[in-house]
């Protein structure tokens, strides 16, 4: 059963007004001689966006958001460059990869969170901290896919480009760098997310600037209205960096079946 | 048996060495935990230039092992493979090979990755991509070549694969199956396409199939493998049917008839074999 577009879109905005109405009624009108939702704790829908909105005219988010942003393109780029670079290497040395086997399983079994205080430490409250964060994150998901990417190559693609004559630096220009990008691209919402994960966490845990930063003063203050319209930002935020990310991969993955992503 | 250990050569023009020359050829493989499975058994075929020679066996007769020593993707385990007089070293590099499975890189287009078989060779993109382009047109893709491999047919992406293949101009060609997951009708469009194709410069070829009736109408020579383990040359039929063929009609000549009977006799005791031994191994197991 297949909704029309006009009709799931009156629908998915009605959700978004039913929860507004929930949440404005609990927040406003007394039950009973109590709020079913205390101002206090839960702040009030139009207060929100007058603080969304005041945060974006008076002009002090945009510092935050690049701050954010920054740090999670940077986590993103050297944990990305990191896992091609080793899940290549490793791929291509059976040895090497059996040597390092039960570290890399044991570092990735740690929870990334515990390494914010050492990071912090070792490399201050600026943005490398929350860098060095995102990329122990997103490293992992990079490296264990083109790793897989460039094992899982076909035998008989290979067995062909032999024959067709091609040597290693043909075979890994033709065949297994496509091979492990189209395995990392389709792993690539779950890298940027992490990369932002790992952002936030950190400048949550310690740091001056950023959105995170700014969810934790509010919450200092229990300024609840502030931590409202900060994880607004920050919900947007991540789906602009989606809808990049989508484009992106649309224009990377163009040889693949669309059969998978059509879903979305 | 030392009639078939013999090499089976049909008369070669004196002096011209041949395209292919297996002699003695044995393979084995080495499964951890088992004895050492013997595939083939000491066996020869030679190829002259210019010959197509399709093997014909029952499933799982190392049909395609033979094959893939001749392109050198295996190594053998006794016996000398030679390409024109030389033993060979390495991957064949005159030889192109036909997949059976879809062997095309997927992330390119149908237009690269023709090109791509010319390029590594030194050619200038450009000028690989021209040629490209006239070699899809005369395997009749000249609509399709901005299209990815899973936009394609499996016909049309075996046609990709056939004009890959001919584009290096190979001296010889190996084809394991190649027609073997297309069905019926498309098989024979293929048939007659790729006869069309190799009239014009008449190359060496060794075309593996299970397909009885695809090898003759395909082949100036027919071979025939007894079934495996230790599966050797049993059978040689020279094949007189005239040239120019198409692989459909050729079918309803009387002389096919009458070649297809004689070779059927003897391939039907060895694919009865296979297949007897499987049912024997299943009643005792169940």
């Amino acid at each position: 059963m297949k909704l029309h577009p006009a009709r799931l879109l009156f629908l998915q905005v009605l959700v978004a007004v039913a929860a507004l109405a929930i949440w404005h009624i609990g927040a406003t009108v007394p039950i009973g001689g109590d709020y079913l939702l205390p101002e206090f704790f839960f702040s009030k829908p139009w207060d929100v966006l007058a603080r969304v909105v005041e945060l974006f005219v008076s002009g002090t988010i945009w510092k935050h958001l690049w701050i954010t942003l920054t740090e999670t393109v940077l986590a993103f780029l050297i944990g990305s460059i990191g896992g091609v670079v080793i899940g290549f290497w490793f791929a291509r040395k059976p040895v090497v990869a059996a040597v390092f086997d039960p570290y890399v399983k044991m570092v990735n079994a740690l929870p990334r969170v515990v390494l914010a205080p050492i990071f912090m430490l070792w490399l201050g409250l600026g943005i490398w901290s929350k860098v060095a964060l995102g990329v122990t994150l997103v490293f992992f998901i990079v490296f264990f896919n083109v790793y897989q990417g460039v094992k899982e190559v076909s035998p008989v693609v290979l067995a062909n480009a032999r024959m067709m004559g091609m040597n290693e630096r043909q075979l890994f220009r033709n065949v297994y760098w496509p091979s492990a990008m189209s395995w990392m691209f389709s792993s690539l919402h779950t890298a940027v997310g992490f990369a932002l994960v790992g952002a936030v966490v950190g400048e949550y845990l310690g740091s001056s600037a950023g959105l995170g930063y700014l969810i934790h003063q509010a919450e200092g203050v229990f300024d609840v209205t502030g931590v409202f319209a900060g994880m607004f930002i920050l919900a947007a935020f991540v789906l602009v960096i989606d809808w990049v990310v989508t484009r992106v991969e649309k224009r990377l993955l163009v040889w693949r079946p669309q059969a998978a992503s059509e879903q979305n | 048996m030392t009639a078939t250990a013999r090499a089976m050569t049909a008369e070669a023009p004196a002096g011209a060495p041949l395209a292919v020359a297996l002699d003695d050829i044995s393979i084995s493989f080495a499964i951890k935990g088992r004895p050492v499975f013997k595939a083939v058994a000491p066996t020869s075929l030679h190829v002259n230039e210019g010959e197509f020679v399709a093997i014909v066996g029952p499933t799982g007769c190392g049909k395609s092992t033979l094959l893939n020593a001749t392109a050198g993707l295996l190594a053998p385990a006794g016996g000398t493979v030679s390409i024109f007089g030389e033993p060979l070293v390495g991957l064949n590099a005159r030889a192109g090979y036909l997949f059976q499975q879809d062997a095309l890189m997927p992330w390119k287009t149908a237009l690269d990755n023709v090109a791509i078989a010319l390029e590594i060779g030194g050619l200038r993109r450009l000028e690989a991509q021209t040629q490209a382009r006239e070699w899809l047109k005369r395997v009749g893709l000249a609509r399709f070549t901005e299209r990815y491999p899973h936009e394609l047919s499996g016909g049309q992406r075996k046609r990709v694969a056939l004009a890959q293949m001919l584009i290096r101009q190979p001296k010889i060609l190996l084809m394991d199956e190649p027609f073997g997951p297309l069905d019926a009708q498309t098989r024979q469009i293929m048939g007659t396409l790729l006869l069309r194709l190799w009239a014009q410069d008449r190359k060496a070829v060794l075309f593996v199939t299970h397909d009885l009736e695809e090898a003759i109408a395909l082949s100036d020579r027919v071979v025939i493998m007894s079934a495996g383990p230790e599966a050797r040359i049993i059978g040689d039929y020279p094949i007189d049917l005239a040239r120019p063929r198409d692989a459909a009609e050729i079918r309803l000549d009387p002389r096919f008839h009458a070649l297809h009977r004689t070779i059927w006799n003897q391939l039907k005791a060895e694919v009865a074999k296979t297949y007897g031994d499987e049912l024997a191994a299943e009643e005792v197991s169940s």
